[in-house]
């Protein structure tokens, strides 16, 4: 016969220098495993009076029970800090660098394009590819610029033979969506053109956008309203536009936009020399001659179309001073365009 | 254009500041594009007398004490100029006088005496002779005895003036000139036009002698001639030298200033043939015939071809029109006889003749914008009156009017008024249209909402509704204009369709791969199929070329893109960069045949480019297998031939069965030939791929669909197997993925030569994957799978397992 006492302070004994998970094994395989000591109290059992089974069931039970919740509580004390042992034992210098692989980005004039095409989005514009290789009708003539129109001479053109040239402009991207589709009409034509006027502040080789609305009653309005929502999403909240006469064959009335100094917010700064405005981009009504180049009915429709120079739109939004870095393609350069 | 704010002001009453009518020109869409003052850093000299000079003795200088009026009668100055005189008037800079050349007047002590302030000379205050006689002299400048002294010598002088600078659109070739400029003016201030004086009178004396036929009126619509005579060689009014000098010509003579001062004032070109020079006293306006020649006032011989016009006597030419006239019949000191012309070309013909000889002048450049018949009336006249006026010469009766006969009427059109206002989007009055167009010289009429409007003839820009909404939108401002947004338009969806959302993913994926985005030029030079090694024939080679390049080196449309990747990876270099990866997405421009007949085929390309310690075949190889991956694509490579890469480090890329480029390491002699410093080339190893991405992109997905995982076991197998060196593991791949339909992976996981597997053997592990789509893949199946797969590379290659 055991004394339930005794097991009871032999266990808090044995169960308080555990300080380990094998040592806790061993405390479980004295007391709680099929051979351990409260098995054998609970075996004494045998030689206990019938009446008195049930009541000495029930105490070797409690010494059961009281036995497991102190070996749980230990349990769960050297568990816990067998963990917190592991994770001191894994500490690691976190400051230490990593090797990676670089992060590339996007070309300033990839990111622009992209940002201008995103305000335009919302307002419902799709965008339209054309060629970079153009003819003279896409290019010129049905853009209403006829053969014997000084402002052929407004854009100095690179010629592949008589007819085909580089494209000067993307405006005949108005011409193929017009070709191809009716209105309503909501495009935007971003790519490459190219002039041969190339010096300190041209390239021969530049990006623009065109934009083109054509549907019911079309007006200078919306082409201000337009405008003014996308100079507030791409320079800042408070920017406005400003529209001057200007002439352009294809539009009429032409205009160009000026934006108010996104630096100086209107004071006047070097920036927008001193003027409180900055010119970005030109547009208009556009010519009935050109929809009914299109087969469009100026009666019914009318349209706005405007141009952006996207390089223009990247120097003014970047601080880049000089036009030439966009094409240089050197990476202390290219790496400062992420975002 | 240039306009003298003086000259401007003889034709409309301006009573704004210079810079509010810079502001208004801006707003009126005529943009200033410098104002130049020219009493610039003229300040406080003025009109002074000298009441007393005297020798400083021991000195070269003088004496002089300078009465300046009210500013002030006794100022002690000494100089040095030893034209001085006692009553000269002469220009006096008082203390803290300014001049243009950037001196400041301050007292200063010469040998013992101070001076407080100095006399000028003509070339101190940047004149010269033209400007005001005796400015050239050597000296002090001597003012005439009818200076006002102590008047402000800037008043005096006719330097209390501005010069605007004006860019004209090429729509408006009505305000190439100061009349033009001030019709607009006048519009906008609402002031009236006084028109220059153009009355002469012709005296009754006819030289029967003089002919004037115009052969090719479609070139040459209107001509004008008229006979003078007794003409007088001598110099212009000093009020007109002055107004041509301030605008940028010469002062030459009255016959030739007058000329020019019709061209800048008017914006007619005229020109004056010495009528002696002229053989039969004819003219004779006609296409030149091929390789006829003339020398041109600028004493250059040009030969010329049949789109060049030329005005003729009887026998030779002598002037091209509208663009310059010939030597032979230059006026001269011993002109007596002129035979004025004034005519209307057609622009482009000149603009042709202009530009074919690369000779530009000011005549060639109005004509270019177009003149109108108006003008070309206009400026005859005014010549005539000046002429008579200036007593130059005598005007005869002599004259002569070939027109092809274009009326002479203003042209009517009708617009209606809501048309306008359709047009802007506003509701602008009828009556202020009535009074802006008005304002502009349009005869106007006004009835139930249509303007009838009589054009001036000078505004042939002017057809439709559109045009008069411009009109009537400039002056009535556009800040009248209300921001709205597509009131009546339908709803769009708008945005990147599939095609162009996927190319900016290809994009951006390559970023997080440590690529650059980069853009370069599409014109490029032949020589660089030189260095890049193109053999003769190759397709490279059939590039377009450019009729007119800006230079050589961007002649032609480039065919391929690695020049340009390796051009920018070397600039790199030479900028002490050391790693860099680049893309560019680019078109390249693919002739369908040579001569260009039809467009060439733009080709969208993409170029990738990798140069740096970290970087060999495998790492661009990598690259590739991510970009496939990502569109979940698979590329299989073989070996390729690129002129320009490493023979042995050369890959051909394909995509389901169809080649879409090539990749490798770019040949030593490229690299040596590129602009690095020497003791780099040696181990500078670039990497350059460059894939049809037109034919990528077709390999794209255009949607996709899910599979349910597949309930059927797979099972998978590694095999070891030793075959020549010379087998490429690419081959193997291919071999045992055709061997039974059940291989559903193949991956190579060990590759390696050693002595124990012989001379010019090497081993290979694939780990090979069986799977079906319709049932469990048993042992006897993988057996069987694996026994063919073994059969099969073993007939093919020799290829055993490796024990």
């Amino acid at each position: 016969m055991f004394n339930a006492d005794d097991l009871k302070k032999a266990f808090l004994a044995d169960i308080e220098s555990a300080a380990s998970e094998i040592q806790l094994s061993d405390v479980w395989k004295k007391y709680l495993s099929k051979t351990g000591s409260v098995q054998k109290l609970m075996n004494g059992i045998k030689e206990v009076a019938k009446e008195e089974k049930k009541a000495y069931g029930q105490f070797v039970n409690e010494v059961k029970t009281w036995v497991q919740e102190k070996y749980d509580e230990k349990k769960a004390q050297i568990e816990a800090y067998e963990l917190e042992q592991k994770y001191q034992r894994e500490a690691i210098d976190v400051t230490v660098p990593v090797k990676r692989r670089p992060v590339g980005n996007l070309h300033p004039l990839t990111a622009v394009k992209h940002e201008i095409i995103n305000v335009f989005a919302g307002m419902g514009f799709e965008v339209f590819e054309g060629p970079e290789i153009e003819d003279d009708d896409h290019n010129f003539t049905r853009l209403n610029v006829l053969k014997d129109h000084p402002s052929r001479d407004m854009q100095d053109t690179f010629w592949l033979t008589e007819d085909l040239l580089l494209r000067t402009h993307t405006s005949p991207g108005q011409i193929r969506v017009m070709d191809s589709k009716r209105p309503p009409i909501k495009v935007l034509v971003p790519g490459k053109v190219f002039r041969s006027d190339s010096d300190a502040t041209h390239s021969p080789m530049f990006s623009q956008m065109e934009g083109l609305v054509v549907d019911r009653h079309i007006t200078l309005c919306d082409l201000q309203g337009m405008l003014d929502e996308f100079v507030k999403n791409l320079f800042s909240d408070a920017a406005k536009t400003r529209l001057r006469p200007s002439y352009f064959p294809f539009t009429e009335p032409s205009v160009e936009v000026d934006v108010s100094c996104f630096k100086c917010g209107g004071a006047g700064c070097p920036l927008c020399k001193g003027t409180g405005w900055i010119e970005v981009l030109g547009g208009g009504v556009v010519n009935k001659k050109v929809l009914e180049n299109c087969g469009i009915d100026p009666e019914a429709y009318s349209g706005l179309a405007f141009g952006i120079g996207i390089e223009r739109i990247a120097m003014l939004k970047y601080g880049i001073n000089h036009m030439g870095k966009l094409f240089e393609n050197d990476v202390e350069f290219l790496k400062q365009f992420k975002a | 254009m240039k306009v003298l704010l003086s000259w401007l002001k003889e034709y409309v009453d301006i009573d704004v500041t210079p810079r509010e009518l810079e502001e208004k020109l801006f707003s009126a869409g005529l943009e200033v594009e410098e104002v130049t003052y020219l009493g610039e850093n003229i300040e406080k000299i003025y009109v002074g007398q000298v009441t007393s000079i005297e020798k400083y003795e021991g000195t070269h200088l003088y004496i002089c004490h300078i009465d300046c009026g009210e500013q002030g009668h006794d100022h002690l100055i000494l100089t040095g100029a030893d034209n001085v005189f006692q009553g000269a008037k002469v220009p006096a800079c008082l203390v803290g006088a300014k001049l243009p050349n950037g001196l400041e007047i301050a007292p200063r002590k010469m040998k013992d005496m101070m001076s407080y302030g100095m006399l000028c000379s003509g070339e101190e205050l940047g004149l010269d002779k033209n400007w005001y006689p005796g400015a050239d002299v050597n000296g002090i400048m001597i003012l005439a005895d009818d200076a006002p002294v102590g008047e402000d010598i800037k008043t005096y002088l006719g330097l209390e003036d501005y010069v605007f600078d004006i860019s004209i659109t090429a729509n408006r070739p009505d305000c190439q000139s100061v009349l033009g400029i001030a019709r607009e003016v006048a519009a906008f201030l609402g002031k009236e036009v006084k028109n220059p004086d153009m009355s002469y009178t012709c005296d009754g004396t006819v030289n029967g002698d003089i002919s004037v036929t115009v052969i090719d009126k479609d070139v040459c619509p209107r001509y004008l001639g008229h006979y003078v005579y007794d003409v007088q060689y001598k110099e212009s009014p000093l009020w007109m030298k002055r107004r041509l000098i301030a605008v940028g010509h010469n002062a030459i003579s009255a016959m030739v200033d007058i000329t020019n001062y019709v061209l800048v004032e008017i914006g007619q070109p005229m020109h004056a043939f010495d009528l002696d020079t002229l053989e039969g006293s004819s003219i004779v306006v006609r296409l030149a015939a091929q390789g006829e020649e003339l020398v041109t006032l600028d004493g250059k011989k040009r030969v010329l071809d049949t789109s060049n016009l030329l005005i003729c006597d009887k026998v030779k030419p002598v002037g091209l029109a509208g663009v310059m006239g010939g030597q032979n019949s230059e006026i001269t000191e011993h002109t007596r006889e002129v035979l004025f012309e004034s005519a209307k070309f057609r622009k482009d013909s000149v603009r042709k003749t202009a530009r074919g000889l690369g000779l530009h002048s000011d005549a060639a450049a109005r004509y270019e914008k177009g003149i109108d018949e108006y003008s070309v009336e206009c400026g005859m006249a005014r010549a005539l009156h000046l002429v008579q006026a200036l007593g130059v010469a005598k005007v005869s009766s002599s004259h002569f009017d070939v027109s092809a006969g274009a009326s002479t009427e203003r042209r009517v059109i009708r617009v209606e008024t809501d048309k306008v206002n359709y047009v802007l989007g506003i509701e602008v009055p009828e009556e202020e249209m009535v009074r802006i167009l008005r304002n502009l010289n349009f005869g106007v009429e006004c009835e139930a909402g249509v303007l009838t409007l009589s054009v001036p003839r000078y505004r042939e820009d002017i057809e439709t509704d559109q045009d008069i909404a411009e009109e009537v939108i400039r002056e009535y401002g556009y800040d009248k204009v209300v921001p709205t947004f597509l009131g009546e338009a339908l709803v769009t969806n708008g945005g990147l369709n599939a095609a162009q959302r996927k190319e900016l993913a290809v994009k951006t994926f390559l970023c997080t791969q440590g690529y650059y985005e980069i853009q370069t030029i599409a014109m490029t030079a032949r020589t660089e199929f030189d260095q890049f090694l193109i053999p003769e024939e190759a397709k490279e080679r059939q590039a377009v070329e450019i009729l007119n390049p800006i230079t050589e080196n961007l002649s032609i449309m480039r065919t391929f893109l690695a020049p340009a990747m390796v051009r920018a990876i070397e600039n790199n270099i030479k900028n002490g960069h050391e790693g860099m990866r680049f893309f560019e997405l680019a078109n390249v421009y693919l002739p369908k045949s040579l001569p260009l007949t039809e467009a060439p085929q733009e080709v969208k390309t993409l170029c990738l480019g990798a140069c740096g310690e970290s970087e060999d075949f495998f790492a661009m190889k990598e690259t590739l297998e991510a970009l496939a991956a990502d569109s979940d694509l698979k590329f299989t490579y073989r070996k390729g031939n690129v002129p320009y890469l490493h023979p042995g480090r050369t890959a051909e890329v394909l995509c389901n069965g169809t080649v879409i480029g090539t990749f490798g390491q770019l040949r030593y002699d490229v690299v040596d030939s590129l602009a690095i410093a020497k003791d780099k080339k040696g181990d500078t190893k670039i990497f350059l791929a460059e894939l049809n991405y037109d034919a990528l992109s077709e390999k794209f997905k255009a949607e996709i669909h899910y599979e349910p995982e597949s309930p059927y076991a797979r099972a998978a197998r590694d095999i070891s197997l030793v075959v020549d060196k010379s087998v490429e593991c690419g081959e193997i791949i291919e071999k045992i993925q055709q061997a039974d339909a059940l291989v559903s992976k193949v991956e190579l996981f060990d590759i390696f030569e050693s002595e124990k597997l012989g001379a010019n053997k090497k081993s290979m592990a694939f780990n090979i994957e069986l799977a079906s789509k319709e049932k469990d893949v048993t042992d006897d199946m993988t057996e069987g799978a694996i026994g063919k797969i073994l059969e099969l590379l073993g007939e093919a290659y020799g290829a055993q397992m490796r024990s």
